[in-house]
């Protein structure tokens, strides 16, 4: 599989990147929303190929967090603990941010283990290599380690 | 890592004073081979470790060290409550209690050979493996309490195994102290459906021959014999220990400045053992202790049911039961002096030497089976618990291989079919629900256990016992 996605809109992707024992998650994006959503993409892609899992399913999903770090990884550990109860994979989100609130949809579709063929499961998002922030061209960045 | 960076103490021990706020020395217990081939972090982290709050002694790396969460993975640290000790949600790491057991089959790889293909299937078709896998209990809330209070006695009760097994366990299969009510409804209802399966990554259930004895005493009394198949079963407290491990560690970072602790590392964050959050993690992960005893217990049990069927008379009889992911209230000597500890492993085994009264009756004379995991298709080790180790590490020892390489590289440089087919040539069947989940378990991707595992037994954390060699391995 590949480690980086297709970048479906200009300046709008994710990436892997290694950590010894697990794997980074990195979203990048023009808005901090943006890089958001792709942080998660970049996590199914731990998973199975998002491109496998169909966005039939909505759920909702609202965090709190003190900083902007603290959220993206209440993000994405809110998203394991609904793919675990729900037995769900996720392939679209759609994230708004108002200050310390995050309140998103994720879309997706139960567990097929015969089409997804799940390589791993996650147990949580950490605060290893814990980043979000611009970079220097004045993109979002959202990146930190997750443990499989 | 560079071995510059430490005082070499032995040929086996690595050592380095304590520098800016470091509260005590930090120690490796490794040869210079595997120094070199670790990662820079495990120096930051242990170095790190080392300025916690309470710490007694030294912070104590395995020979199986790697860059983990705060601390290390293979790192062993021990706080005293009177003296402003804490307790780390990161210190014990997301998979609450993950550990290994090893059940005698009494039959020899000979006996087995001719049902080998038959096994493997059975035993993959009847133990949930994997992402998205369930159980067959559904727990309601009062059972899911009883559970998380009960640990594998909880599960002998409900008919899993017997009252043989549980002598057999650390802690005699329930952990005293669990505090359902510290464990949210998010905890659990993750948990619903979740006992009784493996789960994924590096988790495995292996059917292993035994192919080399190095203390033929100690074989003995544990009774491995040479040919003979026994089965190990690696996994944890599931998708309820995630979430406790999420969940405190979200609070104790938010709440450690109140603390007066300073974190060198958000990972590493931690609570006074005498706090109120201190007290409730503990309540909790205990708790999370007990699910991965009753997990493993109904995992037994279900592979005792494919063995029944498949050797129809035959009884799988438990050698032994290790958590390696644990916060431990211990008694250890330190300085000639008797102290009460909390002792946490992180991807450590607790390793006790002969006399120690937590042992079981027939075990206390000798010392603790300490059970090593390797990675799929290589070798895993029983070793013993040593008088020395009570001096070194707080009686710890490794826990498996340690990962050399990420996922990442991994997946690059093998093909999951490709590794199947060749560790079928070698007589080692690998069941598994996701290919790219084996090339990512590559055997190649983790460091050589039999050299952990000469450090470990040189450098008198645990000694040697026996060699067990992969025949079938069930992965996660």
């Amino acid at each position: 599989m590949s480690l980086t996605a297709e970048a479906g809109k200009e300046g709008v992707y994710w990436t892997h990147f290694p950590h010894q024992a697990d794997m980074g998650v990195r979203g990048v994006g023009p808005t901090r929303e943006a890089a958001f959503e792709q942080a998660a993409l970049a996590m199914t892609a731990v998973i199975t190929d998002p491109a496998r899992v169909a966005p039939d399913t909505a759920v909702a999903i609202c965090c709190e967090a003190p900083d902007d770090e603290l959220l993206l990884v209440d993000w994405l550990n809110a998203l394991i603990l609904e793919m675990a109860a729900r037995h769900m994979l996720f392939s679209r989100f759609e994230v708004s941010l108002d200050g310390p609130r995050l309140s998103a949809t994720a879309w997706g579709e139960p567990i097929d283990l015969d089409r997804h063929q799940p390589a791993v499961e996650v147990k949580g998002a950490t605060y290893t290599e814990l980043k979000v922030g611009r970079t220097e061209s004045g993109e979002w960045q959202a990146q930190c380690v997750v443990d499989v | 890592m560079n071995p510059a960076q430490f005082k070499q103490v032995s040929e086996v021990e690595w050592r380095v004073a304590p520098f800016g706020k470091m509260r005590v020395p930090a120690v490796i217990y490794a040869d210079q081979a595997l120094i070199r081939d670790m990662d820079d972090k495990v120096f930051e982290q242990l170095t790190n470790v080392a300025t916690l709050p309470g710490i007694v002694q030294a912070a104590y790396a395995m020979p199986d060290a790697h860059w983990g969460y705060g601390f290390p993975i293979g790192g062993v640290a021990a706080f005293d409550a009177e003296e402003g000790g804490v307790v780390s949600a990161g210190g014990v790491g997301f998979d609450i209690s993950c550990g290994v057991r090893t059940l005698h089959t009494g039959l020899t790889a000979a006996e087995i050979a001719p049902l080998k293909q038959r096994l493997a299937d059975r035993l993959f078709a009847h133990v949930p493996a994997g992402l998205g896998s369930t159980g067959q209990l559904r727990l309601n809330v009062s059972e899911m309490d009883a559970m998380l209070r009960g640990g594998a006695r909880w599960a002998v009760e409900h008919g899993y195994g017997s009252e043989a097994d549980l002598d057999r366990i650390e802690e005699h299969g329930c952990m005293a102290g669990a505090e359902p009510g510290q464990v949210s409804d998010q905890a659990k209802r993750r948990q619903r459906d979740e006992i009784g399966t493996l789960g994924s990554g590096n988790h495995y259930l292996e059917l292993q021959e035994i192919v080399e004895i190095y203390d033929s005493k100690a074989a003995d009394r544990f009774r491995l014999r040479p040919g003979e198949v026994v089965v190990s079963i690696h996994c944890g407290s599931r998708g309820l220990g995630h979430q406790i491990g999420t969940e405190f560690l979200r609070q104790m970072v938010i709440a450690a400045p109140g603390y007066g602790i300073e974190l060198p590392d958000r990972e590493l964050a931690c609570a006074p053992i005498k706090s109120s959050l201190g007290q409730s993690y503990l309540g909790a992960m205990r708790a999370a202790i007990n699910c991965a005893l009753a997990n493993r217990q109904v995992i037994t049990h279900l592979t005792r049911e494919v063995f029944a069927d498949v050797f129809p008379g035959t009884h799988l009889s438990l050698i032994y039961d290790v958590s390696h992911n644990t916060c431990k209230q211990e008694t250890h000597t330190v300085d000639g002096r008797s102290r009460r500890l909390y002792v946490h492993r992180k991807g450590a085994t607790r390793a006790f030497g002969p006399g120690h009264p937590a042992l079981p009756g027939d075990l206390r004379d000798i010392g603790q089976p300490v059970l090593i995991g390797g990675s799929m298709g290589t070798a895993s080790y029983i070793l013993i618990g040593t008088e020395a180790g009570t001096t070194r590490a707080f009686s710890s020892a490794c826990h498996g291989a340690g990962r050399s390489m990420s996922r990442h590289q991994a997946t690059r440089q093998w093909h999951g079919r490709t590794l199947v087919d060749e560790l079928a040539s070698r007589g080692i069947l690998i069941r598994s629900p996701s290919l790219r989940g084996v090339a990512e378990e590559a055997p190649g991707a983790y460091k050589d256990v039999s050299a952990v595992v000469d450090v470990a037994d040189r450098a008198g954390l645990a000694h040697k016992v026996a060699k067990l060699s992969p025949l079938v391995c069930i992965k996660g």
